[in-house]
């Protein structure tokens, strides 16, 4: 893995391109695809997972020496369900978030299970102090939500020809409304990913594929995964 | 016969209509990343519809016996979470123990299991819906179903790029996506099939 530098600002600024945990680490991909229809549900998913992000990742290094290596995914994953039961009732309790909580429905408490989550945890919080954990949780955040932002401004001006839910009625005609609809994630996603891969060109850990690298469920399969392709391959 | 059909109908909408992965983009990372080869791609399928099946069995009695009833709502996220969790590494155990040959063929895939996001989706979507036991264990089996064939259908559509000529900035994931698009695109056209099954 690379060696992660720890000056503040790097740890901050990372996350918005060359480190940017949606368009180049390609993770946290099911809620990227299912909020970015608005740009409300966007920022509301994005605020959320970042609140969850910035909290485990200061409880999770704080406990690096406590937790027992062997069981050190299960103890993140109940950490990180905490937070997210917490945000949860904030959202429900307070009226003026509301609306947001109804729109994100089934997707809230499925920030648990949300990769860039666990994978921070996995490959920054464990190893390094409070501090930087805090203010990578801060950059990865930020990162995550501006590419929610992204992809649900272009899904909604375009999509459905509204910003923040108020029609622009002299987009209306011209409206592409695959755009809003499932398939249209699909692709505008693909896109963005292909954009970021340009202009991001030799400076970002370019990934080719989806592979063990970066998966923070690799700790889990021990790299299994990868295996049972090579010995496809050798066959 | 109406619970017949109601059954079928709720078994046929969370196969095709309201796919999980294709239109309600839950257990994307799965299906982008075992969906190279077909083999992987059926047992991947296989072992997410029987882990479904048995988190839906065990979470649907304790949300109604014992956080519905000692209004422990709140804490539906974290035990769900634990008991899937605890759930799939039982399960691991067990096939390792008494069943060899299915854990060859299926223990790669359990551990990946837990951070999968459809498995949890479907238990906390089966309890919002208000489904009886029954209708969530059949909900289940058809977001599983439905897990599986768009897995299946994706990795034939994977082997044909492979040969593709493809741009140079679209190459790996951008052009994955872009195909998982196309193939999205085709499930729209299950949209009426369920409303017009029994008309």
């Amino acid at each position: 893995m690379k060696k992660t530098t720890n000056n503040p600002l790097s740890l901050l600024i990372k996350g918005l391109l060359l480190e940017n945990p949606v368009f180049v680490l390609v993770l946290g991909t099911c809620p990227t695809l299912a909020v970015t229809t608005g740009v409300k549900g966007a920022v509301g998913m994005g605020i959320a997972a970042t609140l969850v992000l910035i909290c485990s990742n200061i409880v999770i290094s704080l406990l690096k020496k406590i937790i027992p290596d062997t069981v050190r995914i299960p103890s993140y994953i109940i950490v990180i369900a905490g937070f997210v039961t917490v945000v949860q009732m904030i959202m429900q309790a307070l009226p003026a978030l509301k609306s947001i909580y109804e729109l994100l429905g089934v997707y809230l408490p499925l920030i648990t299970v949300n990769c860039i989550i666990l994978g921070r945890a996995e490959m920054f919080a464990n190893k390094n102090t409070v501090k930087d954990s805090a203010l990578d949780g801060v950059g990865m955040g930020l990162g995550f939500t501006a590419a929610l932002i992204s992809m649900a401004l272009i899904r909604e001006v375009l999509g459905k020809a509204s910003f923040f839910d108020i029609p622009l009625t002299f987009l209306e005609p011209y409206k592409i409304s695959f755009l809003a609809q499932p398939p249209g994630g699909f692709f505008v996603f693909g896109v963005l990913i292909a954009i970021v891969n340009v202009i991001t060109k030799g400076k970002a850990p370019f990934k080719k594929d989806f592979s063990c690298e970066g998966c923070p469920s690799a700790a889990l399969c021990h790299g299994k995964c990868g295996e049972g392709e090579e010995k496809e391959a050798r066959e | 016969m109406e619970l017949f059909k109601s059954l079928i109908i709720i078994l046929m909408g969370s196969v095709l209509v309201n796919n999980y992965v294709l239109t309600r983009f839950l257990g994307i990372c799965p299906f982008l990343g075992v969906s190279k080869k077909l083999d992987q791609a059926t047992g991947m399928g296989i072992s997410v519809t029987f882990v479904m099946l048995l988190a839906t069995a065990a979470t649907w009695p304790i949300q109604k016996f014992l956080l519905d009833r000692f209004n422990l709502g709140y804490l539906q996220t974290v035990v769900f979470i634990l008991v899937i969790a605890t759930l799939v590494q039982f399960i691991e155990i067990i096939l390792k123990k008494f069943i060899p040959s299915l854990h060859k063929s299926l223990g790669v895939y359990l551990p990946l299991i837990t951070t999968n996001c459809a498995v949890l989706g479907v238990t906390i979507n089966n309890i919002n819906d208000g489904y009886s036991f029954l209708e969530s264990m059949v909900s289940s089996l058809g977001v599983g179903l439905g897990f599986l064939l768009a897995m299946v259908l994706f990795s034939g559509v994977r082997s044909k790029l492979e040969d593709a000529d493809i741009p140079e900035a679209f190459k790996g994931i951008p052009i994955t996506l872009v195909a998982a698009s196309i193939v999205s695109l085709a499930f729209f056209g299950f949209g009426g099939v369920v409303e017009g099954l029994f008309a």
